[in-house]
């Protein structure tokens, strides 16, 4: 390493000084645990440069859960990637930048980023059996992280790998710690990787679709159960997923992903209940429910653009019953709207864009 | 429009019976090779993916079959199309029996084939790789109709695609040049490509987005109303199956828990497992709330308990239930249910 | 109902004028990756070389090696780049003890190996993908049949098995005719020592392909396994062939020349460029060293040529590794 520990602290330390742009109304007053700012993730391709992430920005405070939800494609994982820096070359970091906890973590070099990575940010994934190495048993994976992050012996770790298993739910851990994980089920094992997770009381998580692979009553468990161990710790989450019944039930705020750009963020029940952007609305209503039964579902029309073919403007113009020439042209910011934000000129304080009426109405009748 | 689909709906329910499932089961051997069970010293296993499974479908109806990973749903579905041999039990498709169905070849079996076909889960598998979409498309064409010729085939090919939201010269490209979405559209042109009467739907839409599952939910619906189609729907999702049926069996571990009709379902459920699985739906409706969380998972289908197989994780279980399988027996609201505790009126 | 309900993906581009196949071809992922990597750059243009000049070594070779009146004995052993003094021809890699000149032995030598190879390859690939289709698909005691006498073959090195299926081929034939029909108890011997790793290949992809869903929709409609066999599986388990083949080439070109090295395969009066190499070493300590170098030069260009070749379309091929 070039630079002495204490300049590179001054270095961290003149960083976190720097004032944050647009801090967010609900993670006001407390310094948020993670904060990314303006990140653009690039994959150069021979047929141009792909923009994966373009301009996204949000905040998680201590304790908070944020879900990044969108469709295949939207960059919700890639948003997560970004962060830890599991971007899969030749995709890279071209501008923005990540901090944690205050200190600018998107710029370290490697070696120094590594150690975060467990320590500081622990990390679930859809399936657990790539989380964990089938050929040590559960304990050993336990008491080896343990100890490579936090100043115990043997012994010691292998208590507080038994208390992390009772507290994630694993009946009789003292007969259950030295069994592999091919000996759990697929909801002991996701229990296990949780339990790794927060092994070294990691101030922040990224959960990556961590239900996906599980089966409903499975699923319930399992968000309970990460629900209240980082309320318990003061853990923040950053849960990633496709599937909104999941945020709705889990999160605490919501950052709703199209094309690589965040296009809306609020409250978890402000998003699922006045959706403010247009295609927030009609993500909503293309979902169907238990509780009401219609004879057609509400459907947007078209996909989402491939990343080489986003359109000019706002990206979600060709599909939007609400586009006009603005859109096509220019691409909005957040701006505030309703209880959330919103990446539309429906939204505009200055100038804002009249909604169709009958789409308007059309979305009326589709809305719960 | 409400009215007219529920005058469509109740016609269904009279219509004659289409295809008729008498105890299916099919058993599969997932045993080890037999020089490791010799040198092991291990037993052999059988899988009982099926198990006794009975259920009649209505001309133009849906019948949803729907339950946790593991309860052989999708067994069935390929059992009543023939991809499995049954082990036991009886197929009858409009009044013809249809039980060796995977045993016929060819011909033999082309004029029962012709009248139903399926959907698969994967878009991304159920198409051939190396052939153009309109090929793939024109295979059932060629197979059942080879008198056609191949210009009225081409022009069939181009109202399939046209049918399903793509358009006439999408049959010159390649599977790989189209998105999920636009795949299953492909998946169900072929399947309507020689005009069957019934469709097996396994999981149409589970590997699809939600705004993309919207648009290939209302297709079928679409489908349905303008051809009469028959469904036999298969998924894992409660509020697509609500959404898509007219009745609804719940399955677990290889049986049905429960069969009715899809509102009587949700609104009274009778079966514990019934109730645990809606209860476990994530709701929209609900947010911050959390969902009942209900203890246990669905335990491994080679070692299944005795007596009822949700008896350990059912709150309600008593010695009669962990030694005795309840059979479905019919209730005087329409829906038939596979409960001892039902049954004895010790739950409502 | 709304019609319009059911639109196009907007997002579709709008399809440009089709460009032609050679277009399309040089735009490839292919074509991409050769353009980036010289290494397979000069390998594809080495083997091409070495192709052509075996091929057309009737018209590169100053004389025909394997006709002894063309070759001049009193210039045996002359070194290379030396005009004879006796007959003024020229001898561009040297002559050996019969006078042959060495580089037209290696341009004939050549095309005996590639001939074998190529042969070699075909007939493993052929018997290979057969068994490997009939194993995957049909599963059973087929499959544990052919599967085991596969593992059975492999414990033995394939070097081995070719010279024991060339010993007992030739024990059933009259002594008069090992040198005619030498190069085809060669490829037979070659041929079927290296079937087994196609065979696991495509055994392996049938099991895959077998389950996918659209196997499974051609099942639905009724079609026969005939069809379904050739029409949807076959081609779609022949990438991993075709990546096994060229690296195949490789080895069958090696194994000849081993073959041909240990005295058992082509006869020195057909030279290979194993026979060559067998033939020049009995000269290496002697001073003429060139009669031993330079085939030895040769196989080793062209083995290593094919193979980067085979192993750079591997990756290619491969969807995992790009």
């Amino acid at each position: 390493m070039s630079s002495t520990p204490s300049s590179d602290n001054q270095r961290l330390a003149q960083h976190s000084a720097a004032p944050v742009a647009g801090h967010e109304p609900g993670t006001a007053g407390q310094e948020p645990v993670l904060s990314v700012r303006h990140l653009r993730v690039e994959f150069p391709t021979r047929h141009g440069t792909l923009v994966a992430l373009d301009d996204v920005s949000f905040d998680i405070a201590p304790g908070e859960v944020l879900g990044v939800v969108g469709e295949s494609g939207a960059g919700k994982s890639m948003t997560g990637n970004a962060v830890i820096r599991l971007l899969e070359p030749p995709g890279h970091i071209a501008a923005g930048e990540v901090r944690l906890s205050g200190k600018r973590i998107d710029d370290l070099p490697e070696e120094r980023f590594v150690p975060l990575r467990g320590r500081h940010i622990g990390m679930i994934f859809q399936d657990p059996l790539t989380s964990l190495n089938p050929l040590f048993s559960v304990g050993d994976q336990l008491i080896e992280t343990i100890r490579a992050h936090l100043p115990m012996n043997e012994r010691e770790a292998r208590e507080e790998a038994l208390k992390l298993l009772r507290e994630v739910g694993i009946p009789a851990p003292e007969n259950r710690i030295d069994s592999y994980p091919h000996q759990f089920s697929g909801g002991m094992r996701q229990r296990v990787v949780i339990a790794l997770a927060l092994a070294a009381r990691p101030e922040f998580i990224i959960a990556d679709e961590p239900t996906t692979a599980l089966d409903v009553s499975v699923q319930a468990q399992i968000l309970a159960l990460l629900k209240r161990l980082c309320a318990d710790h003061g853990t923040a989450v950053m849960l990633v997923t496709h599937d909104m019944g999941v945020i709705a039930e889990t999160a605490d705020r919501v950052a709703v992903m199209y094309a690589g750009r965040l296009i809306e963020i609020g409250p978890v029940d402000e998003v699922i209940r006045h959706p403010q952007h247009p295609y927030t609305k009609g993500l909503m209503a293309s979902i169907p429910g238990i509780a009401k039964r219609l004879d057609r579902l509400y459907q947007i029309e078209g996909a989402m653009p491939r990343l080489a073919a986003i359109p000019s403007g706002c990206a979600f113009n060709p599909r939007c019953p609400h586009a006009q020439q603005r859109c096509r042209d220019e691409r909005p910011d957040l701006l505030p709207a309703g209880g959330s934000r919103a990446a539309c000129w429906l939204h505009d304080p200055v100038d804002p864009l009249p909604p169709r009426q009958d789409a308007e109405g059309e979305e009326v009748s589709h809305g719960r | 429009m409400g009215a007219d689909t529920a005058v469509k709906k109740s016609a269904a329910a009279q219509g004659e019976i289409l295809l008729e499932a008498q105890d299916l089961a099919r058993y599969f051997d997932v045993s080890k090779p037999w020089l490791n069970r010799v040198i092991e010293r291990s037993e052999k296993l059988t899988l009982k993916a099926v198990d006794g499974v009975g259920f009649s479908i209505r001309r133009g109806e849906t019948l949803s079959l729907v339950g946790e990973s593991g309860c052989g749903k999708s067994t069935v579905a390929r059992l009543v199309v023939g991809l499995y041999g049954l082990t036991r039990g009886k197929l009858v498709f409009d009044g013809e029996d249809i039980s060796d169905l995977a045993g016929r070849t060819g011909r033999q079996a082309a004029s029962v084939r012709k009248r139903f076909q399926m959907i698969f889960q994967d878009p991304y598998a159920s198409l051939n790789p190396l052939w153009r979409v309109g090929t793939i498309i024109g295979e059932p064409l060629r197979f059942f109709r080879p008198e056609m010729s191949s210009t009225d085939r081409r022009r069939r090919v181009g109202e399939l695609l046209e049918q399903v939201g793509l358009s006439a010269p999408d049959a010159n490209r390649y599977p790989h040049e189209f998105s999920g979405g636009q795949r299953q559209r492909i998946s169900i042109a072929r399947a309507l490509a020689n005009e069957p009467e019934f469709m097996i739907c396994d999981e149409p839409t589970s590997a699809l987005d939600v705004s993309v599952q919207a648009q290939i939910l209302n297709l079928m619906r679409d489908l349905q109303d303008e051809y009469g189609l028959t469904y036999l729907f298969i998924s894992h999702d409660m509020a697509v199956v609500k959404h898509m049926s007219d009745r609804i069996a719940v399955m677990y571990l290889g049986r049905i828990a429960e069969i009715a009709p899809a509102d009587q379902l949700f609104e009274n459920p009778h079966h514990p497992y019934s109730k645990m699985l809606l209860a476990a739906v994530p709701s929209l409706e609900g947010v911050g709330k959390e969902r009942t969380v209900i203890q246990g998972e669905v335990p491994n289908p080679v070692h299944p308990p005795t007596g009822c197989a949700f008896h350990p994780r059912c709150p309600h279980a008593n010695e009669r239930c962990k030694a005795e399988v309840p059979r479905l027996i019919a209730r005087s609201d329409g829906s038939e249910v596979a409960c001892h505790g039902v049954e004895e009126g010790r739950l409502p | 109902m709304s019609q319009d309900a059911q639109t196009r993906d907007s997002a579709a581009p709008v399809v440009p004028p089709k460009p032609s196949k050679w277009r399309t071809f040089l735009d490839s992922d292919i074509v991409y990756s050769w353009k980036r990597q010289p290494v397979v750059i000069v390998a594809t243009l080495v083997t091409l070389i070495m192709f052509a000049a075996a091929l057309f070594a009737p018209w590169i070779a100053p004389q025909n090696p394997f006709d002894p009146r063309q070759l001049e004995l009193i210039d045996a052993f002359t070194p290379p780049m030396t005009t004879s003094d006796f007959t003024g021809n020229f001898y561009l890699l040297g002559s050996d003890s019969q006078g042959r000149d060495v580089f037209s032995a290696i341009l004939y030598g050549s095309r005996i190996s590639l001939l074998v190879g190529f042969a070699a390859v075909i007939f493993a690939l052929v018997m290979g993908t057969a068994l490997g289709l009939l194993a995957g698909f049909r599963g059973g005691w087929r499959d544990a049949l052919i599967m085991r006498i596969a593992d059975v073959q492999l414990t033995f090195p394939s070097i081995l098995m070719a010279l024991l299926i060339f010993g007992v081929i030739r024990g059933f034939l009259p002594r008069s005719m090992h040198a005619e029909v030498a190069i085809i108890v060669l490829i037979i011997a070659i041929g079927l020592s290296d079937w087994v790793q196609y065979a696991r290949a495509v055994r392996g992809a049938t099991m895959v392909e077998k389950s996918k869903e659209y196997v499974q929709a051609a099942r639905v409609i009724g079609l026969p396994a005939r069809k379904i066999l050739f029409q949807h599986i076959l081609p779609n388990v022949m990438r991993p062939v075709l990546v096994i083949g060229t690296i195949g080439l490789a080895l069958a070109i090696i194994a000849e020349a081993t073959l041909s090295f240990l005295g058992v395969g082509m006869p020195a009066t057909q030279p290979s460029l194993g026979t060559l190499i067998r033939v020049g070493q009995d000269y290496m300590f002697s001073g003429e060293w060139w009669i031993l170098l330079f085939p030895g030069v040769a196989l080793l260009i062209l083995a290593l040529s094919v193979n980067l070749l085979g192993d750079w379309l591997r990756d290619v091929l491969n969807p995992k590794l790009r």
